[in-house]
């Protein structure tokens, strides 16, 4: 067991974890962060990416014992005061999700994607998001609401 | 048609949804959230072998292991079922039906076949464990190829079947022989179909806990809470009264989660066995290897035609992989597509031959259009293949082809109640700009450029909406095709909406309500949709097959229009009317010609509920169910097309438009719609360019993980045009099915563009999914 310490979601969390946990099961089992969904085992699909001291991280990817010392932002922190941040809004208003499971992932990859300057057109946005599988949307309304946060539409 | 006296407010509407605001915040219940105090964990040990002979299972040294709770083989459990997972579809009088028990016992007959199940205290100390178990198995012969399988001498699946065809089925209308004798022209293809893996983002998952008096509650993600709670009575034997199935959130599903696994059947039973609950999660491997494929289909398929281009006859012959077993409805997946063959066309001689195939895979059954794909890429490929032997556009030829007039009595015996293909044609084609493409087409050509552009078409029809009980009782299947729902007002006004239907993305929670707050006057927000859970859902028939709205859309219209007429009752006593003098509108009833003289709806159901001063007679309470069977199936219908660029030098395809105009009758939710057709045509697409289910000749599967299976991202894509034609169905609410159009459309339409990109090279065809390398190959073929 190693002694891990990190922050999530604003709140800070001190625990004991395997070397072998990965950080999603963290998130999910230990800190109840039950938002962060797993998809894959394979790192393909993306459903499980969090933000990692601002990142868009797949959190399959990493062990637990690396998050030490890092802030974690999960979808269940991104609202602010229970206002959705601007991507929760503009996938509600683009119908951009329907059954949700890959929504998490796919909010905090075009978070990440946003604010790294990156989402600069349709093309870009559509790489930009290459990492994250949807299988219900088709992407369109995705693309269309990140397009419309990051003033691209 | 019935006219229902409210005016729409919300049907038409692109109401934001309701189901966005657990879904966007993570505060979600997918059945891996869910835990219960002492609960157990489930890893299964699967056959690593297509096809071996289990001569021992030692289980010492995993039940000795840490953590470890019990451990079990198929023979240890096999006194626990009353029955195996069950077939609901046996298609012929003849057809073959192997027993198919939760666990193998005696032989695994695919690779993922399950051998063993282990319970321990951890997910991870449950995998750990099930490293250690030991099975001694005897590998023997195995075949994955549907046409090698009926081959004299083939491994049999199950020897005991003596062979490896399950069953025959055919349906002939007409005189198919006389019309292709009489033909100017006949075209033949062959084509095949190969796996497709479904891909719900959210593995399966099961949460069991059984009472001391065997009261079974069991979690799943499923898209089929009421078929499975009266499948797990047939195979575990406990009275179907005593089981509550919930389908909490549920995390897409395209058919993979209309099935009853080996997983519910096993948790269940050792949740018994163990008195804790038993909880098991899917892994993506798992998923590829345990949850039911689509498609894999071989098909030749004939047209005949006159020199004008009138095509007088189809005749389709098809092999269909069933793999090792048959699962919830794999044998009736083909015939899902069998009236359908001859497309949106008017074609009078009819003949479709399906063979249902034993293989050494994976079971296959409904995935997103279930026999409708498979018909239509045939039919809409074959179509060009004629067009280019009568030297004539192929758009000409569909059109000269449809079906004009509605209803219309299709050769196979069914009846299309309403569409308008020539207006979907015109529409696709001012969307598209055809004689730009062409020109961009033939600047290409004439420079000899390496990368090459092609237009390509589908127009399609299709069945949906399942079922009228009748002919699924004609056609063999078990069960009925009717749904149910109650409307329920709460003495203050409130709405509960309670489905039998069973939404996993669909978004019911706001359709439904759209359609309810319409009908009763009151607002989207007062409508609360209840679904999932047996408990509080009794009865339904649940969400596959684009049924919903066309069978539990129309019930909640029915038993929307029960609530009004007892409301009716109760005002006119109390006002001290007839019923007749009110008139229903926006959610209250007034007096014809003294409207000051009026009640609304929500008071109504408050008297209902106090009962002071109700008919002699009437119960209180404001709650009607209605249950409905609905008389034909549903027929959407429209007309697509795929823009490609091929690189010819390096085979490399690039989707660069897509358009789609489909009929899916009176809107409730033009967003919905859209979203529906978004990700239908994109599943659509991903059979057309990237996705297929691989195995070897022996049956061992080669695209294991999402690495090798290639689910298209969004860069894979362009974004989409679509629009729609609107004629109305003939149900109350106008509506057609929308959720299988996409996918059903989709792959010839690509298809037919690559080789339209390459036909000045010669070539006529090219296999799905269109890889690179299949390209190039198919160009290098007719250069040599």
């Amino acid at each position: 067991m190693r002694h891990v310490a990190l922050m999530a979601n604003g709140v800070r969390h001190e625990l004991e974890v395997e070397p072998r946990e990965l950080l999603v099961y963290v998130l999910r089992e230990r800190l109840g962060l039950t938002g962060t969904n797993v998809g894959c085992d394979t790192s393909s699909c993306g459903a499980c990416t969090v933000l990692v001291n601002g990142e868009a991280v797949k959190s399959c990817t990493m062990l637990g014992v690396q998050a030490d010392g890092t802030e974690i932002t999960t979808i269940e922190g991104l609202a602010t005061n229970g206002e959705l941040h601007a991507v929760q809004q503009a996938f509600h208003d683009h119908h951009a999700l329907q059954c949700g499971y890959c929504t998490p992932g796919m909010v905090l990859a075009a978070v990440s994607l946003i604010d790294s300057g990156a989402a600069t057109d349709e093309a870009a946005i559509r790489e930009g998001l290459e990492g994250n599988l949807c299988r219900c949307t088709g992407y369109h309304n995705i693309v269309a609401a990140v397009a419309d946060v990051a003033g691209v539409a | 048609m019935a006219v229902t006296e409210t005016t729409g407010t919300f049907m038409g509407t692109s109401v934001r949804r309701k189901e966005d605001a657990g879904l966007l915040r993570g505060r979600t219940t997918f059945v891996d959230n869910l835990t219960l105090p002492a609960t157990v964990f489930m890893a299964v040990v699967r056959s690593p072998y297509p096809h071996a002979r289990i001569t021992s299972v030692n289980l010492d040294a995993v039940r000795a292991a840490e953590g470890v709770v019990a451990a079990f083989s198929g023979a240890d459990l096999a006194q626990d079922w009353t029955g195996g997972l069950p077939c609901a579809w046996p298609v012929t009088e003849d057809i073959k039906m192997p027993t198919h028990y939760p666990l193998a016992v005696d032989e695994a007959r695919f690779q993922g076949d399950g051998v063993a199940v282990v319970v321990a205290e951890s997910r991870a100390l449950a995998k750990d464990a099930a490293e250690l178990v030991e099975v001694d198995y005897e590998p023997l012969g195995s075949t994955a190829d549907v046409e090698k399988a009926l081959e004299d001498g083939a491994p049999l699946v199950h020897d005991d079947l003596g062979t490896n065809e399950c069953y025959v089925w055919k349906l002939d209308s007409g005189d198919v022989q006389a019309a292709i004798d009489a033909a100017d022209v006949v075209v033949t293809r062959r084509y095949f179909q190969p796996r497709l893996i479904p891909n719900a983002i959210e593995p399966r998952g099961v949460l069991a806990q059984v009472g001391p008096t065997d009261e079974v509650t069991l979690w799943s993600a499923t898209q089929v809470p009421h078929i499975l709670r009266f499948a797990l009575q047939l195979v575990i034997g406990i009275p179907e009264s005593k089981i509550r199935v919930i389908a909490p959130d549920v995390g897409g599903g395209f058919g993979s989660k209309l099935n009853v696994y080996a997983e519910e059947a096993l948790a269940v039973t050792l949740a018994r066995r163990l008195g804790r609950p038993v909880k098991w999660t899917e892994e993506r491997t798992e998923n590829y290897q345990a949850t039911i494929h689509g498609r894999d289909v071989v098909h030749e398929l004939t047209f005949a035609a006159t020199s004008d281009g009138t095509i007088t006859a189809v005749k389709s012959i098809a092999k269909c992989a069933m793999g090792a077993y048959l699962q919830l409805v794999t044998p009736g997946i083909p015939l899902l597509g069998a009236w359908i063959y001859s497309g949106p066309y008017d074609i009078p001689n009819y003949s479709v031959t399906f063979t249902g195939v034993f293989t050494h895979t994976t079971p296959t059954d409904a995935y997103r259009g279930a026999g409708r794909p498979e018909a239509t890429y045939v039919i809409e490929r074959t179509m060009d293949a004629l067009a280019r032997e009568l030297g004539v556009d192929p758009i000409e030829l569909r059109r000269k082809n449809f079906v004009k007039e509605f209803p219309h009595t299709m050769a196979s015996g069914l009846t299309i109640d309403a569409g308008d293909y020539d207006a979907c044609l015109e529409r696709l084609l001012e969307l598209l700009d055809v004689d730009a493409i062409k020109a961009d087409q033939a600047s290409r050509r004439a420079g000899g450029d390496a990368k090459q552009i092609g237009v390509g078409f589908s127009t399609y029809n299709e069945m949906c909406g399942l079922a009228p009980s009748r002919i699924l009782g004609a056609i063999r299947y078990a069960v009925g095709g009717w749904d149910a729902a109650t409307i329920r007002f709460q003495p203050l006004g409130s709405v509960q909406v309670v489905t039998g239907t069973s939404p996993h993305g669909q978004s019911h929670e706001t359709t439904w309500a759209q359609i309810v707050a319409d009908q009763l006057g009151v607002s989207v927000d007062e409508v609360e949709v209840l679904h999932g859970d047996t408990a509080v859902s009794q009865q339904g028939m649940d969400t596959y097959g684009s049924r919903s709205l066309t069978v539990g859309g129309i019930a909640l219209y029915h038993a929307s229009q029960k609530i009004v007429g007892k409301a009716r009752a109760i005002v006119a006593h109390q006002l001290e009317v007839s019923e007749d003098d009110l008139e229903f509108e926006n959610g209250a009833f007034a007096v014809k010609g003294s409207p000051d003289r009026s009640m609304d709806i929500k008071a109504a159901a408050f008297q209902a509920h106090a009962a002071h001063n109700l008919p002699d007679g009437m119960e209180p309470g404001l709650e009607e169910t209605a249950v409905f069977d609905p008389p034909n199936f549903s027929w959407p219908s429209g007309a697509h097309a795929a823009v490609v660029e091929v690189d010819t030098e390096t085979g490399d395809t690039r989707l660069v438009r897509y358009v789609a105009v489909d009929d899916v009758g009176t809107p409730v939710n033009p967003q919905i719609i859209d979203g529906q057709v978004h990700g239908g045509i994109t599943q659509g697409i991903a059979a057309a360019l990237y996705e297929e289910g691989a195995y070897d000749e022996e049956g061992n599967l080669l695209t294991t993980t999402m690495t090798t299976y290639l689910v298209p991202s969004a860069a894979e894509l362009p974004s989409y045009e679509t629009d729609r034609i609107e004629t109305v169905a003939d149900n109350p609410l106008g509506v057609k099915g929308v959720g299988e159009t996409g996918t059903i459309a989709a792959a010839p339409a690509v298809v037919n563009a690559i080789v339209d990109a390459l036909s000045h090279l010669g070539v006529t065809d090219v296999p799905i999914p269109a890889t690179p390398e299949r390209v190039w190959r198919a160009i290098e073929e007719v250069r040599s």
